[in-house]
């Protein structure tokens, strides 16, 4: 039994960790939100140079092939940090999809750029209608002789307003669904930009006639989705290992605040009523943690992914929840101002429970799969 | 034991209902309901129109042109105005510095501040907070020193309520000497805003809303006849707010309001296992706790207001409903953030302003429910804090 990392696993956590504490002040990130951007380009130059990129890629187009703890070592990092460059959306979704379905041309064309750092990526998968559920794909492809078709629509697509390249999940004559690269600017794409409440960016997609050549579709697979399906739990995954990060740092923050806040002539941290509050706060941190762990290392093994990921998403969001608010609580009046960094970490703990299937829907899949184990 | 309303409650039930339907502007109902930004006018409109009808002062005595309502029929208005989706009447003037005005305030005090108060013609807010005193209040430090016939008053007062909009605000000072107990050397001043030295800066929370507020006293010079009470005896003016009137602090009525748009909304939203959100167990179970929760919190109120109408001080039951009130809102909030799925992620603030033509991005209201949410989280920290009224149960119910 051994929970300890490996001395590269050690090295890349301090990398990030520091790229965090240097790049990632509370007024920094303010700056780069206020400027516009949806996140910093040096920085996304900064991981492709440190080869933090070639994390999650396969090895045969110069990616490292990492496990699911390396990718959450970075990933718990960022939660830390709030950072907002789209690591979820370009490298675990977009390139994922790439890797997972498309050709060896259509591979060895975009990863390597992934890799380099050179191309955004966004996913355009659910629906309005369909809520989390990832089969439910209403947005149709029509295979004409000389080009492909779509209709239909897509919402809150993470980091589709920065992407160089959109892929775009529909379904096909034959009921499979398929994905498709389609370039923003493309007539018939209407894209609604917008900024999140943690800051990221994502936009709703319109597809009215949409038209892409033969060679947009991304591979020959008959049906995408069991695919989609694992790169969501990976998605997932990598939250979860982002939400233990934001919560660890707002476990600190509320017991540091704690100390130095006085009222009745005291620092409230002394009141046992408040002790106890941040006891449950760092018990949850814990429990989170573990199941964590768990799922990671069940994801890195052979076992019932799907399973493991649903226990640590329903398990984590419902600490996410309560953390957030005992954080906010306990500073009191300042912890509902823009202006204090706690408030930031709630709502990126609040879109993280929101995404890749809520607390709820993965209690519900993880309770319908219980028989499994 | 009898819950039913008397015949007399019952027709006034109905004129309360009439006077919605006909008189409450759908311009306003439309921006409530649509969870649009209210301007100032629009809760002075609100206000005035309840003026003019002789209802603005719900809880005050008659003799100053209040209602005279008794707590039931208070009960009965507060429910049918959140069936009607209207604003809250703002509590500044017409819930507070009034009250502490007919109580404490001279009869040229009374002459001189009420009626602007009752016809909603001068905008207050509150002025206790401090940065440095919150949960203890009694600890506050912004200091007004005599001069001659003024007062000269230094210090901060910070999230204070609309403060933007304000005219006059009403503070708690310290006048007495580090001699006195901290309680014990506390006035209540009332401010002109518009009095060389009066500084307000925004606070903005975490919806991005600019509804709180720094107000900067620097050598503000403050007529005495602007006290209210006496000097080092403003303490008891705040003690007196305090237990004064909290009932509608439950807005049970509300919150049944929003269970049932929340329902609608559960029922056009697919839960993924196909049906919708409304049929599913998990979400069910969860709602039918809430709401019982809701039940129960509705006859400790209806229980507190059989006590009042006997005569008897609600006391200390007014924090189980500021308590089980806050909570089953912030309960209700967590619900909406849920059922918005996807979509409590934009945050797409002029969407919810009026004359916005865009597109729509979200279902409904849906996508301002993160925000709605993150604003809430004050509930349970202003006006005593949720721990506080804890303290209080423990000590003065409790005994402990
Ligand atoms: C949106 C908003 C609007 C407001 N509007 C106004 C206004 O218009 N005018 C005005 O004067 N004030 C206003 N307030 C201020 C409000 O009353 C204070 O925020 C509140 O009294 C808490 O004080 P604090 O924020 O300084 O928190 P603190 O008092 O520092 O409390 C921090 C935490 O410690 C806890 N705590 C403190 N003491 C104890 C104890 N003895 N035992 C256990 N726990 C304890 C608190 O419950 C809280 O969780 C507003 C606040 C907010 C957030």
């Amino acid at each position: 039994m051994d929970f300890d990392y490996s001395d590269e696993q050690q090295l890349l956590r301090d990398s990030v960790a520091r790229f965090v504490r240097e790049e990632y002040a509370f007024d920094a990130r303010k700056r780069l939100i206020a400027s516009g951007q949806a996140f910093s380009a040096s920085h996304w130059s900064l991981f492709a140079e440190l080869g933090w990129l070639a994390v999650p890629l396969p090895e045969s187009c110069g990616g490292l092939d990492g496990s699911a703890v390396d990718n959450a070592i970075i990933l718990e990092e960022f939660g830390r940090g709030l950072v907002l460059e789209p690591w979820i959306p370009t490298l675990t979704l977009g390139a994922g999809a790439i890797a997972a379905l498309g050709s060896p041309a259509q591979q060895q064309a975009l990863l390597a750029r992934v890799v380099a750092g050179e191309l955004q990526l966004a996913l355009a998968h659910f629906e309005s209608a369909a809520r989390y559920d990832a089969t439910a794909i209403a947005t149709r492809a029509l295979r004409h002789a000389d080009h492909w078709q779509l209709d239909g629509g897509k919402c809150v697509v993470l980091n589709a307003p920065a992407a160089d390249l959109l892929l775009v999940s529909a379904r096909e004559a034959s009921g499979g669904v398929a994905v498709f690269l389609v370039e923003p600017g493309t007539p018939g794409l209407r894209m609604q930009p917008y900024r999140n409440i943690d800051g990221t960016m994502a936009a709703e997609l319109l597809l009215e006639g949409l038209r892409l050549p033969v060679d947009a579709r991304l591979g020959d697979q008959p049906d995408a989705l069991p695919a989609l399906g694992i790169l969501h739990d990976r998605a997932a995954l990598l939250a979860c290992a982002e939400a233990v990060g934001a919560m660890a740092v707002l476990l600190q923050k509320t017991v540091e605040y704690t100390r130095t806040r006085r009222q009745f002539g005291v620092a409230i941290g002394s009141f046992q009523a408040l002790q106890h509050r941040m006891a449950d706060m760092f018990i949850e941190v814990e429990q989170s943690r573990s199941i964590l762990m768990m799922a990671l290392l069940t994801a890195d093994s052979s076992g019932d992914i799907p399973r493991a990921v649903s226990a640590a998403k329903s398990r984590i969001g419902r600490a996410a929840r309560k953390v957030g608010q005992e954080a906010i609580q306990l500073h009191g009046g300042i912890g509902v101002t823009e202006d204090l960094d706690v408030g930031h970490y709630v709502k990126r703990l609040i879109a993280i429970e929101a995404l890749f299937g809520n607390s709820d829907w993965h209690l519900r899949r993880f309770g319908s799969a219980g028989h499994a184990a | 034991m009898d819950i039913r309303f008397s015949p007399q409650e019952t027709a006034f039930q109905e004129e309360v209902r009439r006077f919605l339907a006909d008189e409450y502007p759908a311009d306003i109902r439309r921006k409530m309901q649509g969870g649009l930004q209210l301007e100032r006018e629009d809760h002075v409109r609100w206000q005035q129109l309840l003026a003019r009808r002789g209802w603005a002062g719900v809880n005050w005595p008659v003799e100053h042109g209040g209602t005279g309502w008794t707590p039931v029929q208070k009960y009965i208005f507060s429910t049918e105005c959140a069936l009607a989706h209207t604003p809250r009447i703002v509590p500044f003037g017409l819930g507070m510095v009034g009250p502490v005005i007919y109580t404490f305030g001279t009869e040229e005090q009374k002459a001189r501040f009420l009626p602007d108060i009752l016809a909603s013609r001068v905008w207050w807010c509150q002025g206790y907070s401090e940065p440095n005193s919150g949960s203890d209040l009694a600890s506050l430090q912004t200091r007004a020193v005599r001069d001659g016939e003024h007062y000269v008053v230094n210090g901060t007062k910070t999230w204070t309520t609309m403060a933007q909009w304000a005219e006059w605000i009403f503070c708690l000072v310290r006048t007495g000497g580090p001699e006195l107990k901290p309680q014990a050397g506390i006035s209540f001043l009332l401010i002109d805003m518009k009095t060389p030295g009066v500084r307000v800066s925004p606070i903005r929370l975490l919806d991005g809303t600019p509804e709180v507020n720094e107000v900067h006293f620097e050598d503000v010079r403050v007529p005495v006849e602007n006290l209210i009470g006496e000097e080092n005896r403003g303490w008891t003016c705040a003690k007196y707010l305090l237990t004064h009137e909290r009932t509608g602090i439950a807005q049970v009525a509300r919150s049944r309001v929003r269970i049932a748009e929340l329902r609608k909304l559960a029922a056009q939203t697919p839960a993924g296992s196909g049906g919708s959100l409304l049929e599913d167990a998990f979400f069910l179970r969860r709602l039918a706790e809430l709401e019982t929760e809701l039940i129960a919190l509705e006859y400790t109120e209806l229980r507190t207001l059989a006590n009042l109408s006997a005569g008897k001080s609600p006391g200390p039951a007014s924090s189980i409903l500021k308590i089980k009130g806050t909570e089953v809102a912030q309960a209700l909030d967590e619900f909406f953030v849920e059922v918005a799925g996807l979509h409590a992620l934009p945050c797409v603030p002029e969407q919810f302003r009026e004359g916005f033509t865009g597109d729509h991005v979200g279902p409904g209201t849906l996508a301002a429910a993160a925000g709605v949410y993150l604003n809430n989280r004050k509930a349970s920290i202003y006006g005593g804090s949720n721990e506080i009224q804890r303290n209080i149960i423990a000590k003065e119910v409790l005994g402990l």
